[in-house]
């Protein structure tokens, strides 16, 4: 039973140090993750919805695969990823560690076996003095070595940067401090949004997921504004900020500026530059064909309102000056969405300076109310998005850890040379971890040079 | 001298390159294969004075910016990176003959950019005005060059591959003139040493301008999911060298299967799916 036991734990640990696993993890996690690139994620367009058929809508939702990145099953394999992670570093790290710390100094006829590419020459010095001078070039040419004496030969040993070892176990930890990172971001932290009118205040946002949040400080938008290219195209969004504790402005938080890609941070709440509107209040005149009966009509925001004839008009925008999107034309327009009584609904452009162009749409268009527009009372609001995400420092932490590594890792190499002077005879020999053909090179050329130097100051 | 003038210049010089390199293939005339790549040097030469030219531009007309705002621009960008790593390639190693399966890739991405996307300098949206996008794109893009190299040396490898295995590999013709598969493979592997970090960095100032620009710096949209997607593809390749049993033609494979990804990643995204990055939409 016992046996049974350990030798099911043994197996469990062999499963979670295979790097089969890790590629079937990588290769799992890539194919999986294309799901959630064709299905929409989060809340569903009603195309969606329309198109798709009630049973799978169901299997679908069952499944987890309209948010399958926050499932439990997408986690649980990023767990597993994790363990593996950890896993191999724990087998791994010791006999690395030991590379590291306690290398083979002495240069035996097993390791030189292992090496490839070992240069041979003799030398007729004493051996101590040859030592010596071996030592001394290594220094200069290589990195300083450590002599040591075995049986009356001599063994030098010397190495390059060995901690880029460590370099691969640095990139994996850096992926479990993302994924740190983002845990805290997800328990501590929220993502929220928030439409403050121009000169008024909030101090609550509401949550993705719907939630009042306290922000502890108020915000006021003092003014919004979207600036155009002459193509009409927009240029910029921006909204002017202030933010108050107890009533009172911020001295460094007065008038700050938020365009898209510049927001504002204030204890940790950072607030994104997302959506405008206009809530202000929309004037018309409704009259019949003939232009009798005008009747004015006001229009708040986004709402709808009831025509005397029984058709329903809202704004779906409006600008002070129609020049810019309709050149020969001026003055304020408004795009206005109507609603006949009898179903029909259609889209189009009603203008303050050319009542005529009101008219003739009105004559073209079955006859229906000719619409004059009268201009706004302008009342814009932003839209923000607001943040929080106390775990943002921790993922750039592992990110940083993570190239640094990658570099290390790829481009550093843990080079090795060991020399041996033993009956009259001097051996030279060496690996890197890396590039071993590059570095095969560099040892060959070290090694003639060597040669050149110990015969060289023999002659005088 | 404008810049469309030199791009035209560019995308003649990169299939003149080609069908140099091609004739290279055919005959074996080492002079062809040089050729060949001075062709692809004029090329990026003439293409680098050309993306220079319409930065410029775009400052004379007043919207100035990094060319790498819209589909046109980011695939020109795309082909000039591929060539680059090419050139560092060739300076390094002299293989001419891969020149023949990496050059394709770039005549294909200019002739396409040239003939049916929109090539007229726009002004910047809100969205792009960051720097971010600059270090963005390029690291992206050289990234995604040196996997499309990667892909043209597997490509190499498992026709060689083929052809040992069927036991008439030392006759082979042009076959005969690919670099050893051995060198192949580890050329492969370089190349990927090289765009998996740079892919690395892509992702990560990606995510710091998310971040900067929504507040999130992830957020599961397409286009960052399949630069994820692409990410652990090449990740199990690097560790498909460690993994008995994944070495040569399985890792040639993953190599290719990494840039179909990269690809989608890049333009079917755009082109399938929709989210955040619609820039590259060519609307
Ligand atoms: C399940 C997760 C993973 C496991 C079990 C794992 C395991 C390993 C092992 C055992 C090695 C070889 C170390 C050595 O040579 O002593 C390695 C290398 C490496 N790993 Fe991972 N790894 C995992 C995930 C990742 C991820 C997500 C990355 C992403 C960056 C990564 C990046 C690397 C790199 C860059 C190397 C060096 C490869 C080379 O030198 O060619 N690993 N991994």
């Amino acid at each position: 039973m016992t046996d049974n036991k350990r030798d099911f734990l043994q197996s469990l640990w062999d499963f979670f140090c295979s790097l089969k696993l890790t590629m079937s993890l990588l290769i799992g996690l890539a194919l999986i993750s294309i799901i959630g690139t064709i299905i929409p994620q989060g809340s569903l367009p009603p195309e969606y919805v329309q198109a798709i058929s009630p049973a799978k809508l169901k299997l679908y939702k069952t499944l987890g695969f309209f948010d399958m990145y926050h499932s439990w099953w997408f986690i649980l394999l990023l767990y597993l990823l994790t363990v593996n992670l950890v896993a191999c570093s724990i087998k791994r790290l010791p006999h690395i560690w030991k590379t590291i710390t306690n290398p083979v100094t002495i240069f035996n006829s097993a390791l030189e076996k292992s090496l490839s590419g070992v240069t041979e020459f003799p030398h007729t010095g004493e051996a101590a003095v040859v030592k010596d001078r071996v030592a001394a070039f290594l220094k200069s040419e290589f990195a300083e070595p450590v002599v040591t004496e075995s049986g009356g030969d001599w063994h030098l040993f010397a190495q390059k940067t060995p901690w880029c070892r460590l370099a691969v176990y640095c990139v994996h930890l850096s992926v479990i401090i993302i994924f740190i990172g983002a845990i805290i971001g997800s328990v501590f932290g929220y993502k929220g949004f928030v439409n403050i009118m121009e000169g008024e205040a909030v101090s609550k946002v509401m949550s993705r997921s719907n939630e009042e949040i306290d922000l502890g400080f108020s915000l006021r938008c003092e003014q919004f504004s979207v600036a155009h290219y002459a193509s009409g195209a927009p240029k910029e969004f921006k909204s002017i900020l202030t933010v108050l504790e107890n009533g009172r402005p911020v001295p460094d938080y007065t008038n700050a500026r938020v365009i898209v890609n510049d927001p504002l941070t204030y204890k940790g709440i950072t607030f994104y530059q997302s959506s405008y509107g206009n809530a202000g209040n929309y004037f018309f005149t409704v009259s019949d064909l003939s232009g009798k009966n005008p009747v004015p009509v006001t229009i708040e925001g986004k709402s709808s309102v009831t025509l005397p004839d029984g058709s329903s008009l809202h704004v779906i925008e409006a600008t002070r000056d129609v020049a810019e999107f309709a050149p020969g034309l001026s003055g304020p327009a408004a795009q206005v969405e109507l609603h006949t009584a009898n179903g029909k609904s259609e889209s189009f452009v009603v203008y303050a300076n050319h009542p005529e162009l009101n008219l003739q749409h009105a004559q073209q268009h079955g006859g229906g109310p000719v619409i004059h527009y009268k201009g706004a009372q302008e009342r814009m609001y932003t839209g923000l998005q607001v943040a929080k995400d106390p775990g943002v420092e921790v993922v750039w932490l592992g990110c940083l850890l993570m190239v640094i590594g990658i570099y290390a890792a790829f481009f550093m190499s843990h080079r090795r040379v060991w020399v041996r002077i033993q009956n009259g005879i001097v051996t030279i020999g060496g690996n890197a971890s890396k590039n071993q053909a590059g570095f095969q090179l560099c040892l060959d050329r070290l090694a003639s040079k060597l040669k050149s130097d110990l015969s060289g100051e023999e002659k005088p | 001298m404008t810049s469309s003038l030199l791009f035209n210049v560019t995308t003649f010089a990169y299939l003149v390159s080609m069908l140099l390199f091609f004739a290279f293939l055919a005959s074996r005339a080492k002079t062809l294969g040089t050729a060949g790549m001075i062709a692809a040097y004029v090329g990026l030469l003439a293409q680098t004075v050309a993306i220079a030219l319409r930065w410029k531009e775009s400052y004379d007309m007043g919207v100035g910016h990094a060319p790498l705002s819209n589909l046109y621009e980011s695939v020109v960008f795309f082909a000039w990176t591929i060539v680059l790593i090419y050139a560092l390639l060739d300076i390094k190693y002299k293989y001419r003959v891969i020149g023949a399966f990496v050059m394709p890739f770039a005549l294909l991405g200019m002739a396409w950019a040239q003939l049916g996307l929109n090539t007229g300098i726009e002004p910047l949206v809100p969205a792009l005005q960051s720097n971010w996008l600059l270090y963005h794109v390029i690291t992206c893009f050289l990234g995604y060059a040196a996997f499309a190299v990667a892909c043209g040396i597997s490509i190499m490898y498992l026709i060689k591959a083929a052809f040992e295995t069927g036991g008439n590999g030392s006759s082979g013709g042009v076959i005969a003139m690919f670099p050893p598969i051995k060198v192949l493979d580890d050329l492969n592997y370089r190349a990927i040493m090289v765009g998996f970090p740079l892919l690395t960095l892509g992702i990560i100032t990606g995510a710091a301008w998310a971040n900067y620009a929504w507040g999130t710096y992830w957020s599961w949209d397409p286009k960052e999911t399949w630069s994820l997607i692409v990410w652990f593809v090449y990740a199990a390749f690097l560790h498909a060298r460690i993994t008995k049993g994944w070495v040569g033609k399985r890792a040639a494979w993953l190599s290719i299967v990494g840039f179909a990804a990269t690809i989608f990643c890049y333009l079917g995204v755009n082109l399938f799916l929709s989210g955040l990055h619609s820039y590259g939409g060519g609307k």
